[in-house]
């Protein structure tokens, strides 16, 4: 039964900040019905439009950047220049509208531009107010800057990925921001749901450096009980044999796990090896991985004669867990993706038709939507201010002459 | 913040953060386990902290019954219902809300409950591959990688959380309670930042970049991310903007104090540069001279020579490193609370601070003053 309105429909957001953590938290709400603005100014727009491609047709420009879109989808666009007093008597004016402020400067700006949370309940009582950046908003470091690249290597991630004797590896972008504005999507609604109850607001300050660590919370305690430090392995797994990434014919790989006997005789028999599982050396896991050099020959020998995709049909028909390794390309040919509308294309302006990811999950009743690309900058100043704000066509007018949209 | 929110999860491994957030949060979550399952790990412990435990055989009638008295008065169930098993019908969305409309059910699996591959086995590397994620860590030419600790765990989980939430937002004006499926392998496609937007908008397939940044020049240079240092690695990056400025004048100042060769970073005027538009050979010459001065450093004195410039880059910690920052010690974040021995043990805590305070564990991972009951033994 869907029950025609999307799950957080009412709800107002105000987002003051840019690049991935404070937006993607905006849009995993927008994408259920939240109506969310994000602010930028013409002097400084959303990091994200002009620092990282891709552009359309590979040309750098303000509209053009794909990046800034795909975490901006379903969103109102305006600019607001904060250090204009026309400008922040505009920020005020969202400010009183919003149930909900989402912001990601370093600690300590969003105060001196007159819209910390203090300030802002004055008129505001029950606004719920996310501050998330690097470190938190207190402690030595707090005032560090900083980009989740790199807080990614900080909190472990990089180190743990790679080979025991190498480099460590790079998560693709900022990893650890998507993590805390899931996270911080999380604690946002728990403060909404309390709202509900209370009437009362919140004030939530999200240190993205500690909820990359609850990703990593069984190593940490790991290391706090026993003083073991958990170290890059490859792909290897304690608990599993053969556990691996195995090369296919062309450029395809797929990954596969063993995590009892009866899955190792299934894999066996399924890439003709039966005598393999026969072999009592194997039977157990502790076996498995003294062998690893025997069984993974035999593996590697039956992957590269055939196609990623087809090899891993193949081992899921004979129950054993096995995916190719889908490229980024494959995302969006996947036939499991394709059929769970993980993509929604909306069309830009400038980019012209791009695709928007969807929520990671369905909800029966009220499901998700992507309802808009991501806004051109300042493309909903009038939508925002006069519809939203009920300004008269001379106040609004007047407040753009001042220079408050700049 | 939700204090009141009765939370029951059935979670295996795939789910076990989903619950562990919600607790954190202020929610009562009692977690079910089967009797004689191991609960000894680190994982176990450090993910189902702070959740009353019950152990309950559901294969067996009582076991059922039980689930289906807490689930009629409970907010939110979470389950991670294996294809082909009981627990297909078990947590079977249409079951439930017969036993309570209000209530909210949390499926979290690897593909999702629906489409063709519902009913694929994975575990998380085959989730990582699936979602994309291997297809970018790892050398260029080398093995497609994950990361050594298990991350689409972690990825659904939270996703599942979120999705709790939604849903109970949702409650508050239908009154009804509602299904939330999560798909593991679309939780993981959050981690992969804006990768898809190469393929979409200018169809190239960004791939493995081992060590180095790719994508963030029109040239196509690569910039070093990973610079040996006399005890570990340190993650430093030549940047634009105004923050990536100040950070590269900062260098080079440092540079300079040491009295160490410049270069053609010496010359370099960093209101100008722009690594969007920079070339290979630029982004080369520029970086034999910064690898030799990261080279004579520490990640300590990186770390902490850095935060006093205002620059950016960070160490590659290890789980060492990460228990004794003092920024995570100032702000509270690790909780002692009693292990299964009754010794202390030291916790992540709630990954959020609420109007000041961070909400504090209320429990131990197994319960110790016997609330815990034992069903199948009852």
């Amino acid at each position: 039964m869907n029950a025609g309105f999307l799950a957080l429909d009412g709800l107002k957001i105000v987002e003051f900040g840019g690049y991935a953590a404070g937006p993607h938290v905006g849009k995993m709400l927008a994408n259920f019905g939240a109506t969310v603005v994000h602010v930028e100014s013409m002097s400084r727009p959303d990091g994200f439009r002009m620092q990282y491609p891709p552009y359309k047709d590979d040309t750098p420009g303000i509209n053009s950047g794909g990046c800034f879109t795909y975490f901006n989808d379903s969103k109102y666009g305006v600019t607001i220049d904060v250090k204009n007093p026309e400008g922040r008597k505009l920020a005020r004016q969202l400010t009183d509208w919003c149930d909900i402020v989402i912001e990601n400067m370093r600690p300590g700006v969003i105060d001196r531009i007159g819209l910390g949370f203090e300030e802002l309940r004055k008129s505001n009582s029950d606004l719920i107010m996310l501050s998330t950046c690097n470190m938190g908003q207190t402690g030595p470091r707090a005032d560090t800057p900083g980009f989740g690249s790199q807080l990614s290597a900080l909190a472990g991630f990089c180190g743990l990925t790679g080979a025991k004797d190498g480099p460590p590896m790079l998560l693709y972008g900022p990893y650890i921001d998507y993590v805390a504005s899931t996270l911080g999507a999380a604690a946002v609604l728990a403060a909404l749901e309390r709202r509900e109850r209370t009437g009362k607001g919140a004030y939530l300050d999200v240190s993205q450096y500690e909820c990359g660590l609850l990703f990593l919370a069984g190593p940490l305690l790991e290391y706090h009980t026993s003083g073991k430090i958990a170290d890059r392995v490859e792909n290897d797994d304690p608990d599993a044999a053969p556990h691996g990434a195995y090369a296919c014919q062309g450029e395809g790989w797929i990954a596969l796990s063993c995590w009892s006997e009866d899955e190792f005789a299934r894999l066996c028999g399924a890439i003709g090896r039966a005598e393999l599982a026969r072999d009592p050396a194997l039977a157990t896991l502790a076996g498995r991985k003294s062998a690893s050099v025997r069984i993974n020959d035999a593996l590697s020998a039956w992957a590269r004669a055939r196609e990623a995709h087809q090899a891993a049909r193949m081992l899921q028909a004979a129950g054993v867990p096995c995916h190719a390794v889908n490229s980024i390309a494959d995302l969006f040919s996947d036939p499991q993706l394709v059929a769970r509308r993980q993509w929604s294309r909306r069309r830009h302006p400038v980019i012209g038709d791009q695709a928007y990811c969807s929520p990671a999950f369905e909800l029966s009743e009220t499901p998700g939507d992507v309802t808009a690309s991501g806004p051109v900058l300042g493309a909903d100043n009038e939508r925002v201010f006069r519809d939203f704000l009920r300004m008269s066509k001379d106040e609004f007018d007047a407040a753009r002459a001042k220079g408050a949209m700049d | 913040m939700l204090q009141g929110c009765v939370v029951l999860d059935c979670s295996r491994r795939l789910g076990w953060i989903a619950g562990r957030l919600l607790a954190d949060l202020g929610a009562d979550v009692t977690k079910l386990e089967a009797p004689g399952s191991d609960v000894s790990s680190a994982d176990w412990r450090a993910l189902n902290i702070n959740k009353k435990l019950i152990r309950a055989d559901l294969s067996e009638p009582v076991g059922t019954r039980m689930l289906d008295d807490i689930a009629s008065s409970a907010d939110i169930l979470i389950a991670t219902p294996s294809a082909g098993t009981s627990d297909v019908r078990l947590f079977d969305y249409d079951r439930l809300r017969t036993i309570n409309p209000r209530l909210i059910v949390v499926a979290i699996t690897p593909f999702g409950l629906t489409g063709p591959k519902a009913q694929w086995r994975a575990s998380d590397i085959e989730i990582m591959a699936a979602g994309g994620a291997m297809a970018l860590a790892g050398e260029p030419e080398g093995t497609p990688l994950r990361v050594s600790a298990p991350q689409s765990y972690a990825w659904a989980g939270s996703q599942g959380a979120v999705g709790a939430l939604t849903a109970l937002a949702a409650r508050w004006r239908t009154g009804r309670g509602q299904l939330v499926d999560v798909s593991a392998q679309a939780a993981v496609i959050t981690a992969l930042s804006h990768a898809p937007t190469f393929v979409d908008i200018l169809g190239i397939t960004p791939t493995r970049a081992g060590a180095y940044m790719t994508g963030r020049s029109v040239t196509g240079a690569k910039y070093r991310v990973f610079w040996p240092c006399r005890d570990g690695f340190i993650n430093f990056i030549l940047y634009g903007g105004a923050a990536g400025r100040r950070t590269n004048e900062q260098l080079v100042a440092w540079m300079r104090e040491k009295g160490l060769e410049l270069g053609p970073l010496g010359a370099m005027d960093w209101a100008r540069f722009s690594p969007t538009r920079a070339t290979q050979a630029e982004v080369d010459a520029m970086e034999i001279p910064i690898g030799r001065f990261i080279g004579s450093l520490t990640k300590r004195e990186f770390l902490e020579g850095a935060h006093k410039r205002e620059m950016l880059g960070y160490p590659v910690s290890n789980t060492a490193d990460i228990s004794t920052d003092p920024q995570l010690e100032a702000r509270g974040f690790w909780q002692d609370l009693p292990g299964p021995d009754g010794r202390a043990e030291r916790h992540c805590g709630c990954f959020v601070i609420v109007d000041g305070e961070r909400p504090p564990l209320v429990r131990p991972s197994e319960q110790a003053e016997g609330v815990t009951r034992h069903v199948s033994e009852a």
